[in-house]
């Protein structure tokens, strides 16, 4: 029993960065109907980042992720104004190519300037070991990463659902051209909303570099994942990605844990078990 | 062009490869892995470029074809074109069965849905080691002479006649099939699914036809190179061989059988030079191609060619005050 409880908490630990790292590709793939490929690369980038403020500049771990987090955010403002924008009106190939090629150049890239090897994190001392939580052994990063999760979406929440910003976004989701009719600036929306979510990619990315790993595959290596949690959440819907993401964060690692020949299996069959039920995800509206 | 031109320009595009087999003896491998790659590219033209179903997982089918024919060889049976007969049925009956999931959905699900399927049968390749050897792929397939005649040789000369041989026939049975009346009615369908139904077209079920045929000549091409290259890896299931085709397919043009064709040699051949530089490199002037096509030129090379050659023709006899 305790085991599967510690198996059920640990799917929930990744499941929540799943979330973190999947959100802005939800929003952006509901709102401006494009499928980016290369979501990946931000949270890749986000990591890396991570990895060079603390190696090269001794910035601590904790004060290295919102920065990580800025630095996506206008990463994400400067490739939507630059590059994304021009394909929101193209035909999904296009889209699904020039995202794809965008990814294979940032593998090679980071390839280039980071190496082929693991990059490894090293976590403050008290964010490590195990901590006792009613007699359950959890481990003190992972419950970490779920209350920061937590909080990020409550206050991602709150963003939504109470501020005028979120009532533009919203807007704009469900009708684009009569939002844009009733004054709604959609394009600066679109905008915040991109650079939004790449930041939280790249939040997500650094965060994950000691649960998923970072090597220069990763951005094609999780790029599954990412596509996972928004298919089977439904696109355009905060709820959805997070009740996805927790799905196959728990189905994957017990998944793994008891059914290990069935290996990624399951999250598949999953996927496509849930796309058949409701084409448009658990709780998305239809694309 | 008129009729006769384009007649010609076709005879004289299939002497290249007949011309290669003697220019190039030294090249004939490469010339069979670009001749059965071409082969792919055209199956998942008949749906991306003709039906406007874009997948993400014809690999698939490829690999499926590929592990047939593999199999058969290992366990006795190295007749090929039987072999190619077979693993081109059993990739239609796994399409067929799977064109139901792909094309009740549309937009990001249907995408989605042909990622699940690639992933699913690679991952199941991967689990089924002690038949498929997993990560080490297929090996000891050994074919038996082509027809009883030609053994398959090093020099790769039998399997490169083989390779453009079918790929020529397959070919031919798909440019008929594009210019009839069902090939033209998927056109359609790529232009205005919702419209189709309103002049009586049967939408669901002429997707599940071509499908179900792309995902046969896509088993056929995946029998093909494991029966030129005697081995099976898991890599022909990957996502990594359906990215490519599709990338091989928007290079030359999407929707035109000829840019299936030339987007593979480029490819290739640009591969073959690259990767050989160094593996890193190629990824990224690749990525850097692939963006600045589906950025600039959408129709790829022939498309764009086609635009241009349409462009100068128009200005042309505009020039010389001619009616069009």
């Amino acid at each position: 029993m305790a085991s599967f409880l510690g198996i059920v908490f640990d799917g929930v630990a990744y499941g929540s960065l799943l979330f973190l790292i999947s959100v802005g590709l939800s929003v952006t793939m509901g709102l401006m109907k494009i499928v980016n490929l290369a979501h990946g690369v931000f949270a890749m980038f986000g990591g890396y980042l991570c990895v060079t403020l603390m190696a090269r500049w001794g910035v601590p771990f904790l004060a290295a992720l919102p920065l990580c987090f800025a630095a996506l955010g206008l990463a994400g403002a400067v490739s939507e104004r630059l590059l994304y924008r021009h394909l929101y009106s193209r035909s999904q190939l296009d889209q699904v190519l020039f995202t794809i090629g965008l990814t294979f150049m940032a593998v090679a890239a980071a390839t280039y300037y980071f190496g082929p090897t693991e990059q490894l994190v090293e976590l403050p001392p008290a964010l490590r070991g195990q901590v006792s939580v009613l007699g359950l052994e959890l481990g003190a990063y992972r419950l970490f990463l779920v209350a920061l999760v937590v909080l990020l979406t409550v206050a991602l929440g709150y963003l939504v659902e109470r501020t005028r910003f979120g009532a533009q976004l919203r807007a704009a989701v469900d009708n684009p051209s009569v939002s844009a009719g009733l004054g709604i600036p959609v394009e600066r929306v679109f905008c915040l909303t991109f650079a939004l979510g790449s930041g939280l990619a790249g939040l997500g990315g650094a965060l994950g570099i000691d649960v998923l790993g970072l090597d220069p595959t990763f951005a094609f290596k999780y790029l599954v994942y990412f596509l996972l949690v928004v298919a089977v959440g439904g696109a355009g819907s905060v709820s959805g990605t997070a009740l996805g993401a927790l799905v196959l964060g728990v189905f994957d690692v017990a998944g793994k844990y008891y059914l290990p020949e069935a290996g990624a299996f399951i999250i598949y069959a999953l996927m496509i078990a849930v796309l058949m039920a409701s084409p448009a995800g658990l709780r998305g509206r239809r694309l | 062009m008129n009729g006769s031109w384009r007649v010609r320009l076709e005879a004289a595009f299939w002497l290249l490869p007949c011309a290669a087999y003697f220019v190039f003896p030294d090249y004939l491998v490469l010339g069979s892995q670009v001749l059965t790659a071409a082969l792919f590219v055209v199956s998942l033209d008949l749906i991306l470029g003709y039906a406007g179903i874009v997948s993400l997982g014809h690999a698939a089918f490829f690999g499926i074809g590929a592990y047939t024919a593999g199999l058969l060889a290992v366990y006795g049976w190295g007749e090929p074109v039987t072999g190619l007969i077979l693993a081109g049925a059993l990739a239609a009956s796994v399409g067929y069965a799977t064109s139901f999931l792909v094309v009740g959905g549309e937009g990001l699900t249907r995408l989605m849905v042909t990622l699940g399927i690639g992933f699913l049968f690679h991952e199941a390749a991967n689990q089924a080691s002690s038949i498929t050897g997993g990560m080490d792929g297929l090996s000891g397939v050994s074919m038996w002479k082509l027809l009883g005649l030609w053994r398959f040789d090093l020099s790769g000369k039998t399997a490169y006649v083989y390779s453009a041989v079918v790929l020529f026939l397959v070919f031919l049975l798909a440019r008929r099939l594009v210019a009839s009346p069902f090939g033209l009615s998927l056109q359609a369908i790529r232009e205005n699914e919702r419209r189709m139904p309103a002049i009586g077209a049967p939408v669901q079920r002429r997707l599940v036809s071509i499908y179900t045929l792309s995902a046969a000549l896509a088993g056929i091409a995946g029998a093909l190179t494991s029966q030129t290259t005697e081995f099976v890896g898991l890599e022909s299931l990957s996502f990594e061989r359906s990215a490519s085709a599709l990338i091989m397919l928007v290079l030359g043009g999407t929707g035109r059988l000829y840019g299936a064709l030339v987007g593979t040699c480029m490819f290739m051949l640009l591969q073959h030079v690259f990767s050989d530089i160094n593996p890193a490199y190629w990824q990224f002037w690749l990525g850097l191609l692939v963006a600045l096509i589906a950025f600039f030129a959408p129709g790829g090379v022939l498309g764009s060619t086609t635009r241009w050659l349409d462009a100068m023709s128009f200005r042309f006899r505009r020039g010389s005050g001619g009616p069009a």
